[in-house]
């Protein structure tokens, strides 16, 4: 069975909320729309306070190049535009909307019947993907139109749709393929047709045994589909490795995937792109996961952006465990803890991961012993015991020279540390004082 | 025996001879004449190599002290106007005296207790914590207390006070040269002047943010509402963005902007009383400072300075 070539770990599964069906999330009263959905600049608002506005409505409008458009979740009266602290407590533009009934956009489709015919151009689904405002789904948010626009010079051979979902815990991806396959693959034939491939792989890990089977049967009724079981290994999920895994090939040191022919999107995305291309309805709800070990009960929902983790925690599970330690968006290998759970959900969130304090505590940290369990654990063939000690020292020139850049921050070296040393902190470090390093010398 | 020694003798002696003449020669060929003034003036530095001129190390400040021929620009801040003194005499210019400065924290604790909103547990540093999210108190632009500045410290003048989480400088050790300003990710030390008799004040908050969201995480927090601008006799206070500063060049040190602080962001060092907020009217609460002004009573003031005053 196909893996990547390089380091990995294989952490705990817990995919404990995988048979709970996904359900609507209820419309609270009001909500927050961050103008910073995706990476890159924040979009502007082009609606002003008093405005009413209806479910699918443009309400923030990319103008930078690395932007997304941002649609209204909800319908209702826009009451400010102001800022927002986000989760970690930074204050970012947002639009706040008081939720008045549920009246969507006219354009957007609502019927359940399923849409498999497409007949735009390429360029036209790339226009498309822009106005609504898609962004990848497996964490990144990185816009959809720009991913699709392949330069000029390069060319895409391959179309690899992650449904890795190597993450402990995170199961959206999972209830989206149990209950969405047809969609997912009259997405995918849509992003295979704008980029022109001929064949797009589905990469599942083997411990998705019914997804796998649900997605092969599906893919036979659509040309050009392949299903690719892989063999269970963290961080299967991650861009370059899924490459590896797939194609057998290596991205270079600074480049992306499309210098190897390769674009990769979220099975999420694939979802979305559906329902953008064929529904009309722009990107303004995801699948989230509610879970953790100490809850009372498992969820996968579907929610509008914009909602407070609050909201979601409370319609959930009703308030929080008593020991709660963290509550985590995303998984608990690459997620980030929420300082502010009164902050909105994005675009990008998959899920709220609450774990009890002793799940949560780091241990002590000790000296490293020099194992080079870091460096074996390495998906990128780094050395992370070296970079702790290049950061620490100030040695940054060293550390960029050792290739510091490349570390995808999966968190595998500081998984495999015996020692409990913050591995994964020190090269995030690390990366932004190279980062500063070389904007000063530009 | 005693051919075999002449043999060695002549044999290493004529090797030492060649050697000698192609030393010499690449001696004279790679000869680097350096000012010996240089040597002399490196001699007078403190040879801290502690970078806060600005240059690689005190031999370099040297250098570039001799290559200049003056000391316009160059200042070792470690070394004070005892060091910039001789450097002058050495290169024959004149100095001028330069106010002493000493860093001062710019943030009042807050994350303490039930204040904290959050625990930190990721790696102790704060250009790190710095990049993930606001603090634990909340705020986005006070003190992480991760130490950064303890670290940069080259002389251990800055000290993590524990209970509070924020550093406290120690004054007769710090001096000035500038290495936790530049170790602070959130430029909350800055170097001010010592103040007459050491005595200083300063707003202790850089929060940027409205009033009303700046007390929400920090009781201590300036608000911005310009209270300190209007009863300062001496224009040394505005308030930009929010937040108030006050200009320690124009600065007299007499409290009455503390005095009127609704919230308590100005603190004031090595004055002999604290200021008596008790009285709002700004005439008694000015007098403790006002003397300052005058030499005759100043010598007053000295007799009652308690112990932790400098000097």
């Amino acid at each position: 069975m196909k893996t990547f070539k390089m380091g990995g770990v294989h952490p705990e599964e817990n995919k404990i909320s995988n048979d709970a069906v996904i359900e609507q999330m209820p419309l609270p009263s009001q909500v927050v729309v961050l103008m910073n959905q995706h990476l890159g600049a924040p979009a502007t608002p082009v609606v002003a306070k008093g405005d009413k506005v209806k479910v699918g409505q443009l309400i923030g409008e990319a103008q930078a190049f690395m932007c997304a458009n941002v649609h209204s979740p909800v319908s209702g009266t826009v009451t400010k535009i102001d800022t927002c602290k986000d989760i970690a407590g930074i204050a970012k533009p947002a639009i706040y909307i008081n939720v008045e009934g549920d009246e969507w956009v006219d354009t957007i489709d609502r019927t359940p019947e399923i849409k498999r015919e497409c007949n735009l151009e390429p360029k036209e689904i790339v226009a498309k993907l822009k106005e609504m405002g898609i962004v990848g789904l497996g964490g990144a948010t990185f816009p959809a139109h720009i991913k699709y626009s392949v330069p000029e010079g390069k060319k895409a051979e391959y179309l690899i749709i992650n449904a890795v979902e190597c993450e402990p815990y995170l199961t959206s991806d999972y209830r989206v393929m149990m209950e969405h396959a047809e969609e997912i693959c009259i997405g995918v034939s849509i992003l295979r047709k704008a980029l022109g491939v001929p064949n797009a792989y589905i990469g599942i890990e083997n411990n998705k045994p019914v997804p796998i089977s649900v997605m092969t049967e599906m893919s036979k009724n659509f040309q050009g589909i392949v299903v690719e079981p892989l063999k269970v290994k963290y961080p299967q999920g991650a861009e370059k490795q899924l490459i590896n895994a797939i194609t057998g090939r290596k991205v270079p040191s600074g480049k992306l995937p499309i210098d190897v022919g390769c674009v990769v999107s979220n099975v999420g995305t694939a979802f979305s792109v559906y329902e953008a291309i064929q529904k009309n309805k722009p990107l303004i709800e995801n699948i989230l996961t509610v879970t953790g070990k100490k809850i009372p009960s498992q969820h996968n929902y579907q929610v509008r952006i914009g909602i407070t983790y609050n909201d979601i925690i409370k319609h959930a599970i009703g308030a929080l465990p008593e020991t709660t330690g963290k509550v985590i968006s995303g998984g608990p290998m690459m997620g980030k803890a929420i300082v502010n759970l009164d902050a909105p959900t994005t675009k990008g969130a998959s899920s709220v991961l609450v774990m009890d304090e002793a799940e949560a505590r780091r241990n002590p940290e000790t000296n490293c012993i020099r194992c080079g369990k870091c460096a074996n654990a390495c998906p990128m063939g780094l050395e992370p015991y070296l970079f702790s000690a290049l950061v620490k020292n100030g040695r940054i020139e060293e550390a960029q020279k050792h290739n510091i850049l490349d570390c995808i921050e999966c968190g595998c070296c500081f998984f495999s540390c015996p020692a409990n040393k913050p591995l994964t902190d020190e090269i995030r470090l690390g990366k932004n004082r190279v980062r500063a390093m070389m904007a000063a010398k530009r | 025996m005693t051919q075999g020694i002449l043999i060695a003798v002549v044999v290493l002696g004529v090797i030492g001879a060649i050697f000698a003449v192609v030393l010499y020669f690449v001696a004279q060929k790679f000869k680097v004449i350096e000012d010996p003034l240089i040597d002399e003036v490196a001699e007078v530095l403190p040879g801290a190599n502690c970078g806060g001129c600005g240059k690689a190390g005190c031999r370099a400040f040297a250098e570039a002290c001799v290559a200049q021929g003056n000391l316009d620009g160059l200042r070792c801040a470690p070394g004070g106007d005892a060091v910039a003194a001789k450097v002058a005499e050495l290169l024959g210019c004149a100095t001028e005296a330069g106010e002493p400065q000493v860093a001062v924290v710019r943030c009042r604790p807050c994350n303490v207790g039930e204040k904290r909103r959050s625990n930190y547990d990721g790696l102790k540093s704060c250009a790190f914590a710095h990049s993930l999210y606001t603090g634990e108190g909340g705020c986005p632009f006070g003190c992480l207390g991760c130490g950064d500045c303890v670290n940069a410290c080259l002389f251990g003048a800055i000290k993590m006070d524990a209970e509070k989480g924020t550093p406290v400088v120690d004054e007769t050790k710090c001096t000035a040269c500038g290495a936790c300003v530049k170790a602070c990710p959130r430029s909350v030390i800055e170097l001010r002047n010592k103040g007459r008799k050491d005595r200083r004040v300063w707003v202790s908050c850089i929060n940027k943010e409205k009033g009303a969201e700046a007390r929400k995480s920090c009781a201590n927090a300036c608000i911005g509402c310009g209270k300190c601008e209007k009863v300062c006799p001496v224009e040394a206070v505005h308030v930009n963005n929010n937040v108030a500063y006050i200009d320690f060049n124009k600065c007299i040190a007499c409290r009455k902007c503390e005095v009127e602080c609704p919230t308590g962001a100005i603190t004031d060092a090595n004055f002999p009383a604290p200021v008596n907020k008790e009285k709002p009217a700004p005439k008694p609460a000015a007098q403790p400072a006002q003397p300052q002004t005058t030499a005759g009573e100043a010598t007053v003031i000295e007799k009652t300075t308690p112990t932790n005053t400098q000097n």
